[in-house]
């Protein structure tokens, strides 16, 4: 056998190793497995290839997918990647670690989370942050447990219809077989419909979630919202874009007990959908209600400050069944990726980035309602999300401007075309969209 | 490593950016939706940001440090080249909504193939994000398979009392009541005690193996058997999967679904606790309802899948053979040089790691209190490696689990066992020396107990208790 690069066995190595064990050979180590078990074809596989032949079929691969300008959100957003983050994240002390057990030799994840906890609080409001999780829908569905799990025999959790179909379809999983019943709040104008929520209250409910800025880019008015809620006893959530949280009004100032979102849009690339890092704030109350790692300070023997896991009795590998949640790992390197993006931003350049989100999606919402091939829908202030009514064949429209070298128009579920322009987007790329939709649609 | 006592937030000068965005006027948003006052965030400089960071970095422990023995977490080599072409722009800059992507495609298409090919089940889906999130959506999958057949009522699961603590805690997340199964005296799940637990009630079993001691459950043959007799159906947690790779296929041994951890098995890097990828693969009769069931946002872990194929690509049908039993055969070796040292419960060949329960000699006839498992485990630290797993599973009361990998060497090892040996005469003679460690780490074991009864998880709450 040649020897392979991730495998240091030297053929004396083996011989020596097996001696010491008192095993003829490395079959003899599965004398306890049933023979028949053992897998004897060949395995179907590709034949090993160097690291250079590795690269360039990626890097064939990588050609066949059309490089566009993305012109679409709902979820993912295409915000600009400073180049520290990734030469951080790539520190192999970071990358390389598992889950901080060994507090002593971990403080380098261990702080990043507390300062991702203390990063997330500061956007949401809220008192507490767990150590994130998997994405936002996740998190989302996640929430949704809190809100039945907080009540005492109460199984309704209100998801308004207005929320990201990504973030309603994962939160129906999850609560089709933890048994909690979704009611779906209906929308008026776009937004989630006040008096909706209050019709769907009954003896049963336990909460609400409802998006802070909407899946038709439409930032929400709470107003109200809380009282409705507390007042039936339940809780309520809120579902965030943590970016546009700098500028917009906060879950805490809503009265909301719980926040979650998607972490993507701070600075964290498409990558087809992941990996991304869902979070998740809540109240002081809710804390020992909170699911997933919780880092905390405290000090060493010697004094000094120290940061450890903390309030691990919530958690699987102590409660089992009767914990929390079943998750045990954070999306951390995510995680560290938010927590150096927005210490690279300070609230300075977060506002920044949605001024310029602001100026350049409305510029684009100008200059499509000017072609005349586009109808107004809703009248409410948007960030840099928006949809429009097309006045021809979106499947067309969708598949021109994808040739043109642009994704943008997706269709969604009530025939409307969904537009998004973050700070990336310059002028100049505006245009020659818009110029193809003059030229080559309707 | 050097204790670094900063937070980002300490750094923090008002008029300090560390960004490069073009001016924009301020957005007009109306004042009924703005929030009331910006953010208490960092406001730092490019230099503050890296030089903080690095310091961090240099309070870690990873692979590439050193050797990273910790049990049931597979902390084998990340290979740099996963690196690279997770980075590739191409990849990156893919909004998940693209549907005309045939080389994005082909990827899952082809890591789909291979992970049939390896584990002997039909199909993946590529949803979940991790182990615990695979195990949950294998459970949806089973439950998904019985309600379709309008059998309503298994609604119980039985999980071994060795199972890893996700197992039941994602059982209960899927709405399953826990059944437990007891472990014979040779660490194996009981199938006399197994038998009177099965009936129409029950949806399946949840079992690990090798299981958490490291043994493989031999009689798996029968227990299937029982259990797809009784209309149950088999899910492996694949978290133990790696002294079969490229041994033994889970498909064979009569499992019906099956999560991987790409970040054990497949290398892909842990990233102090994520991303991890938990793909979910089943049999045939599976395949349509694994697709249905929609546990994250778009198409999983895409960055840690291409990683993952990244390894099988380099690893090849040729070398592959040799993982499983290389790791098998570090696990072993260990355990045979240091059992004369560290008490060895369950004296059989063991697969990838295996459990000590404890020294043998702790140095409690000295007069002092006896050394525990987790002063050994700090003691470790002193020596320049990671703690393997601390009293886990809970058969034993000192339990120390074991998991070198297929990407040690011998030296590596030999070194580790000579360290072992070395805190084992230090127990004997001077326990007090292990209850103080570590002696060389940034900080020395830290007040837990502070931590959970005044909890400071933020730094608004750090900066009050420090004033």
């Amino acid at each position: 056998m040649a020897s392979f690069q991730y495998f240091p066995h030297t053929g004396e190595d083996v011989k020596q190793m097996l001696e010491r064990i008192g095993a003829g050979s490395l079959d003899d180590l599965y004398s306890d497995v049933p023979q028949d078990f053992i897998y004897k074809g060949e395995y179907d596989l590709p034949l090993a290839k160097t690291e250079q032949e590795v690269r360039e079929w990626f890097e064939k691969l990588a050609e066949d997918n059309p490089r566009l300008k993305v012109f679409v959100g709902q979820g993912a957003y295409d915000h600009y990647t400073p180049s520290v983050i990734s030469y951080i994240t790539s520190r192999s002390e970071f990358l390389t670690a598992y889950t901080p057990y060994q507090c002593e030799i971990s403080q380098g994840t261990l702080r990043y989370i507390f300062e991702y906890q203390s990063i997330i609080c500061e956007l949401t409001g809220m008192d507490v942050s767990n150590a994130s999780m998997y994405d936002g829908p996740t998190a989302a569905a996640e929430a949704v447990r809190m809100c039945v799990a907080s009540a005492r025999k109460k199984h309704t959790v209100l998801v308004s219809s207005t929320v990201l179909p990504h973030v309603m379809k994962v939160i129906k999983t999850y609560a089709k077989y933890y048994g909690t019943n979704i009611v779906v709040i209906p929308s008026e104008n776009g937004q989630t419909s006040l008096e909706g929520l209050k019709a769907a209250i009954d003896d049963d409910f336990a909460g609400a979630l409802v998006p802070s800025v909407n899946r038709f880019g439409i930032i929400e008015n709470h107003e109200g919202f809380a009282d409705a809620i507390h007042a039936a006893k339940g809780m309520m959530v809120e579902y965030c874009d943590p970016s546009a949280l700098a500028v917009v009004k906060t879950p805490a100032e809503w009265g909301a007990d719980v926040a979650v979102g998607d972490g993507q849009p701070l600075g964290i690339p498409l990558c087809y959908g992941g990996p991304y890092v869902g979070f998740m704030a809540c109240r002081n109350d809710c804390l020992r209600k909170l699911p997933g790692r919780i880092v905390g300070q405290t000090v060493d023997k010697d004094g000094k400050r120290a940061f450890v896991l903390t309030l691990q009795a919530r958690e699987q590998h102590i409660r089992r069944e009767k914990a929390t949640s079943n998750i045990c790992s954070n999306e951390s390197l995510m995680a560290l990726w938010v927590t150096v993006y927005v210490s690279l931003m300070g609230p300075d350049g977060l506002a920044r980035v949605n001024d310029i989100c602001y100026e350049r999606s409305h510029y684009l919402y100008e200059r499509l309602l000017a072609t005349g091939k586009f109808e107004k829908v809703f009248d409410a202030p948007f960030l840099k999300e928006f949809v429009l009514k097309p006045l021809g064949p979106a499947d067309a429209l969708r598949a021109k401007l994808e040739k043109a070298g642009f994704f943008a128009a997706l269709p969604t579920e009530d025939g409307f075309v969904s537009f998004c322009a973050t700070e990336k987007r310059s002028i100049e790329e505006i245009d020659a969209l818009v110029k193809v939709i003059e030229e080559d649609w309707v | 490593m050097k204790y670094y006592d900063k937070l980002i937030f300490e750094l923090s000068k008002s008029g300090r950016s560390g960004f490069s965005l073009p001016q924009a006027p301020t957005a007009p948003i109306p004042a009924s939706l703005k929030r009331g006052s910006a953010p208490a965030l960092p406001q730092v400089s490019e230099v503050d940001v890296v030089r903080h960071y690095t310091n961090l970095s240099q309070m870690n422990f990873g692979v590439d440090t050193g050797f990273y023995p910790l049990g049931s977490c597979t902390m084998k080599y990340n290979p740099k080249i996963n690196e690279e072409v997770a980075a590739m722009p191409a990849f990156t800059a893919i909004h998940p909504l693209q549907e005309n992507v045939p080389g994005i495609r082909e990827i899952y298409e082809a890591m789909d193939k291979s992970l049939a090919a390896i584990t002997g089940m039909k199909h993946f889906t590529f949803k979940p994000c991790a182990g615990a999130h695979g195990e949950l959506t294998g459970l949806m999958i089973m439950r998904e398979y019985h309600l379709r057949r309008g059998d309503f009522a298994r609604t119980r699961v039985i999980v071994p009392d060795s199972a890893h603590g996700t197992n039941p805690a994602s059982a209960a997340v899927c709405g399953l009541e826990i059944v437990e199964v007891k472990s014979n005296e040779h660490g194996l799940v009981d199938v006399n005690d197994l038998k009177p637990l099965l009936g129409p009630d029950i949806a399946g079993i949840m079992m690990t193996n090798p299981n958490t001691l490291g043994l493989f459950e031999g009689e798996i043959k029968e227990i299937a058997q029982l259990v797809h007799d009784c209309g149950g159906l088999l899910y492996y947690d694949g978290a133990n999967m790696n002294p079969l790779l490229g041994v033994v296929r889970p498909g064979d041994m009569g499992f019906d679904i099956m999560h991987l951890n790409l970040h054990k098995t497949f290398s892909t890097p842990h990233g102090g606790g994520g991303p991890g990828s938990g793909p979910v693969g089943v049999c045939e009769k599976l395949s349509d309802i694994a697709d249905d069931v929609f546990v994250s946002g778009f198409h999983g872990n895409f960055g840690v899948i291409l990683r993952a194929y990244t390894y099988i690509l380099m690893l090849g049908r040729e070398n592959i053979k040799l993982a499983g039993k290389y790791a098998t055969l570090s696990a072993n070796y260990i355990k045979e040089s240091l059992k004369d040292v560290y008490k060895l419960p369950i004296q059989t060949v063991c697969k990838h790691e295996f459990v000590f329960d404890g020294l043998v000699d702790d140095g409690s006839s000295t007069g002092k209190s006896g050394a525990t498992t987790l002063d050994v485990a700090k003691r470790l630290l002193d020596y320049g490696f990671h703690a393997p797993t601390i009293y886990f599973p809970l058969l034993f009361h000192q339990a120390l689990m074991i998991e070198p990998t297929e990407t040690e060497s011998k030296e590596t090892l030999d070194c580790f066992i000579d360290v072992m040996r070395t805190i084992a005469a230090e127990a004997a003679s001077d326990p007090d020396l292990l209850h103080n460690a570590p002696h060389n780490t940034p900080i020395s074991r830290p007040d837990e107990t502070r931590a959970a009864r005044q909890p400071v998880v933020k730094f608004a709450d750090s900066k009050q208790l420090l004033n």
